[in-house]
């Protein structure tokens, strides 16, 4: 997030866009309610009925993968009714003349076709947001997770830039973190292209300071992300894996995909509290202390590095991931894995990322700081770019962009769109929230969302067992008839092992984040 | 922030404009005895405890809904307000069951606080035998509607702290009772989300956690689920967790939390636990020594340093187990194959 969780209850204006924010972040579902108690107006983009939607103001209800059209369109309105605050845009930006000139594509008509929302709401929906300062943007993987994700986050960077809702509390662009650590994982290098504090690992200077430090050479090539892992190991150039704490079997898009990747290794370790569909697949398995067994720090959305203590003992002969990460580099002859505890390894962390300069496990134990803390007596940043943004010219650039449909629609085979999201009562693959008894009284089975029009055509009640068919492959549930889903979209959660969702979802990638579309693809939903 | 002086109790107290007088005399270090207020909450006078003498103001208003005022002068002590809490106590005592020993909110409960400071004579109300109505049908926590005092926590910390409205107070005299907004149903079958503000905010033992246990201890940290970092204090017995309480002081969640991180705790001792090594041997898994599985993945993977070798690292472990694992595919590995499932 570039602002702050608290800031939320301040703002004039929120936009939550493709994010189930009462469901995937409940505290920060609170927050929005507060707000909206506070008098701030609430919109809504999202094409399934969400639980915000109670409270929203307006709610925008596009087609699943429209969102850079709705948009824009909504920019349009601000550019050609004078809306946008030119002040800041005159001393933070740049490329407005390229940007204005790409919104010619989009007309509220030619929008309103793309995306199915009234133009009228569109309109309405951009004169709430530019007459409502501070106003702040929430988003999630519904705007992420598609062909053109960063597309998408370039669209909502326009309108915080285009409102001047860039660098002052309450406002922000801020993208809501699904898993605990995810920021933690990211800040930490645990990414193909850069080391710790994304300091890039093509880059010379970087890597001789990282060579010098660590008394080694350092390959200068970018890695493979994940799912290009996952195809090298299909290809058998990656023989050997080695997995902390993921379960990749279930959360890849086209799992089948990847579990016969998986097989493909002559070598695979895997590391987890349980024993995983991935797991199963292993050579060697590890048993890995949980949350409540080690200390160190978790970095949460905001980036809060905030401190985890230990409570009880490991389980058994489980350990630590770091110290049995150590103890592997040890044996193959690494030098400097002679750790003693996670606050020595955060000493050499603050030592080589200048972001987490200042931060100190001493520090911590009085309460979380919010990198970038560049030095000991710097308090942390709760809002970022408040006078540079992070450009060679430190001004915010405007993004002229596009509409590029979704890699797969519907078509006459597979008529409907599938798209995916999370339960309330489980998380990610349900490999914690799955083992909690009273988690799954709430919800222990797959439901397939689908609107009463398109159940009604297919001769499909509430309750009925379905199977869910993509190009990919079948997945088996349970159908659930709500309007929830608007008419032509269904949805399924990714929690349940024995309905796999990611079996059907599609592998299309976006070209630079390199995520998959997991919230469109094309399926066909029929009677089991 | 503008300031008003007032005594309390002979005490000049300083205090900010708009706070009440029970927030001043409890800034001030002064009890008085309240069963339904709470910081985070509005305001709500309905237990009628908090009593007070005013000057210059009639009859004795509630503290808690009194908004401090120049050169108010405020007495708790007095035997008119000492009178009218011992009916108000005495009301309420009469109906509420007295085996506090076997209750497991014995020695947290505010009502037995209260009870001690005002003093309670025998009773001058016959005790009523009130019907018990158990709903245990949510799973983590149980109403027990003969230990509820009708204070309306419950109801408020769902309204405006959860922003739901699950509950609902009906008004009937004696039989007065919580109930849910779809009526008189299992909490289970209402829209109820199952966070246990309201059992954390619950002075009786009228809204409890199936299976409550005291702790020994309690360790400050944050919640496994999602990127929110909740603030969290696990409340610890043994070697063992027995419950969660969310951190008021952290600025994430100022003290809530949601179902998972308040009642998602009990995989940490799921027997499914992984507790040793496994080395697949004949396509089957033996349990193995740390000792043996480290040295056979070092053998196995000395033969696939650079490109050949990938790590996955995850979004669930701490920064510091990030940090090792790709300073061990970079420096020890010698490749920059390493992701974690960010994009997912
Ligand atoms: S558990 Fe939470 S949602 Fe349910 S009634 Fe209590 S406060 Fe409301
Ligand atoms: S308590 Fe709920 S909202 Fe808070 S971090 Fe845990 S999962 Fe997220």
């Amino acid at each position: 997030m570039t602002n702050t969780i608290g800031e939320i209850e301040n703002a004039a204006c929120i936009l939550s866009v493709g994010s189930n924010t009462t469901v995937t972040h409940p505290i920060v579902g609170l927050r929005v309610k507060k707000a909206a108690k506070n008098g701030a107006k609430v919109i809504v983009a999202n094409p399934r009925r969400i639980d915000l939607c109670r409270i929203a103001d307006i709610w925008l209800r596009q087609r699943p993968g429209t969102d850079v059209a709705l948009l824009m369109g909504m920019a349009r309105v601000m550019v050609d009714e004078g809306l946008a605050d030119s002040a800041f845009i005159e001393e933070r930006c740049e490329n407005l003349d390229a940007f204005k000139d790409s919104l010619k594509n989009f007309d509220l008509e030619t929008v309103e076709n793309i995306t199915g929302v009234p133009r009228n709401k569109v309109a309405e929906a951009a004169r709430m947001l530019a007459g409502n300062s501070p106003a702040s943007i929430l988003y999630c993987m519904g705007i992420t997770q598609h062909s053109h994700g960063t597309n998408n986050v370039m669209a909502l960077a326009n309108l915080a830039m285009l409102t001047g809702n860039v660098g002052k509390p309450s406002s922000g662009v801020n993208p809501l973190r699904g898993q605990n650590n995810v920021q933690g994982a990211c800040d930490m290098g645990a990414l193909p292209n850069v080391y710790p504090g994304y300091q890039k690992v093509d880059s010379p200077e970087v890597r001789e300071k990282f060579e010098a430090a660590w008394g080694c050479n350092l390959s200068a090539t970018p890695g493979l992300t994940l799912t290009e892992i996952l195809q090298a190991a299909h290809d058998k150039r990656i023989k050997a894996l080695y997995v902390v704490g993921e379960n990749p079997v279930l959360t890849e898009s086209d799992a089948s995909h990847a579990k016969e990747a998986l097989e493909a290794l002559e070598f695979l370790v895997v590391q987890d509290i349980f024993l995983t569909e991935t797991a199963l697949l292993a050579d060697v398995v590890l048993p890995a202390a949980s949350f409540a067994e080690k200390d160190g720090t978790f970095v949460n959305t905001e980036r809060r590095v905030q401190l985890v203590r230990k409570a009880i003992e490991p389980r058994g002969d489980a350990r630590p991931d770091w110290w049995i990460t150590c103890q592997i580099a040890r044996r193959l002859g690494g030098k400097g894995f002679d750790f003693d505890s996670p606050k020595e390894i955060m000493i050499e962390i603050s030592s080589l990322t200048p972001s987490y300069g200042g931060i100190t496990y001493d520090r911590l134990e009085a309460g979380g700081v919010q990198w970038p803390c560049p030095s000991q007596d710097h308090p942390g940043t709760p809002v970022l770019h408040t006078e540079r943004f992070s450009t060679p010219s430190g001004k915010g650039r405007f993004m002229p962009l596009e509409y590029k449909p979704s890699a797969e629609c519907p078509d006459e085979a597979y008529p409907l769109i599938l798209t995916t999201g999370r339960s309330l009562y489980h998380y990610h693959t349900r490999t914690m929230t799955g083992r909690v008894a009273g988690l799954n009284v709430f919800r222990d089975r797959e439901l397939v969302e689908i609107n009463p029009k398109d159940a009604a055509a297919l001769g499909i009640a509430d309750g009925d067992a379905v199977t869910v068919k993509s190009r990919r492959g079948a997945v088996k549930a349970e159908a659930k008839v709500t309007d929830d889903s608007p008419p032509g979209v269904t949805f399924m959660t990714f929690h349940f092992a024995d309905s796999p969702t990611n079996v059907v979802t599609s592998p299309a990638l976006d070209p630079v984040a390199k995520t998959p579309e997991l919230k469109v693809c094309a399926v066909r939903v029929e009677k089991a | 922030m503008q300031k008003v002086n007032l005594t309390i109790d002979g005490t000049l107290v300083e205090a900010t404009e708009g706070i009440t007088v029970l927030e001043a005399a409890r800034a001030e270090g002064i009890y008085i005895p309240t069963l339904c207020a709470d910081p985070d909450l509005e305001p709500y006078g309905g237990c009628r405890l908090c009593l007070v003498e005013i000057d210059k103001m009639e009859g004795l208003p509630a503290s808690c809904t009194t908004p401090v005022a120049e050169g108010m002068v405020v007495r708790t002590e007095t035997p008119g307000v000492q009178e009218a809490r011992q009916r108000t106590l005495e009301l309420l005592l009469t109906d509420h069951p007295d085996n506090c020993l076997v209750c497991s909110k014995n020695q947290h409960c505010d009502l037995q606080k209260v009870a001690a400071y005002v003093g309670i004579d025998q009773p001058r109300f016959k005790k009523l035998e009130r019907q018990t109505e158990i709903d245990s049908s949510n799973p983590f926590f149980v109403r027990d509607s003969s230990k509820c005092i009708l204070c309306g926590k419950c109801v408020r910390v769902c309204n405006e702290i959860q922003g739901l409205g699950a509950l609902e107070v009906m008004n009937n005299g004696l039989s007065s009772k919580i109930i849910t907004s779809a009526g008189d149903i299992p909490i289970l079958e209402s829209i109820c989300e199952s966070c246990g503000q309201c059992v954390a905010k619950c002075p009786t033992g009228a809204l409890m956690p199936k299976n409550y246990r005291w702790a020994s201890k309690e360790v400050s940290t944050v919640c496994p689920y999602c990127g929110v970092g909740c603030g969290t204090y696990l409340a610890v017995r043994g070697n063992e967790i027995v419950g969660v309480r969310g951190d008021p002081e952290n600025p994430a969640n100022k003290g809530s939390l949601c179902v998972k991180g308040q009642f998602g705790f009990e995989f940490v001792d799921h027997p499914d636990r992984l507790t040793s090594p496994l080395i697949r041997r004949n396509g089957r898994f033996v349990e193995a020594s740390f000792e043996e599985a480290l040295d056979l993945i070092a053998s196995k993977l000395n033969e696939y340093k650079g490109d050949q070798f990938a790590a996955v690292a995850s979004a669930r472990i701490t920064t510091e187990d990030n940090y090792v694992i790709q300073k061990l595919a970079r420096a020890v590995m010698a490749t920059n194959n390493i992701d974690h499932c960010a994009r997912l």
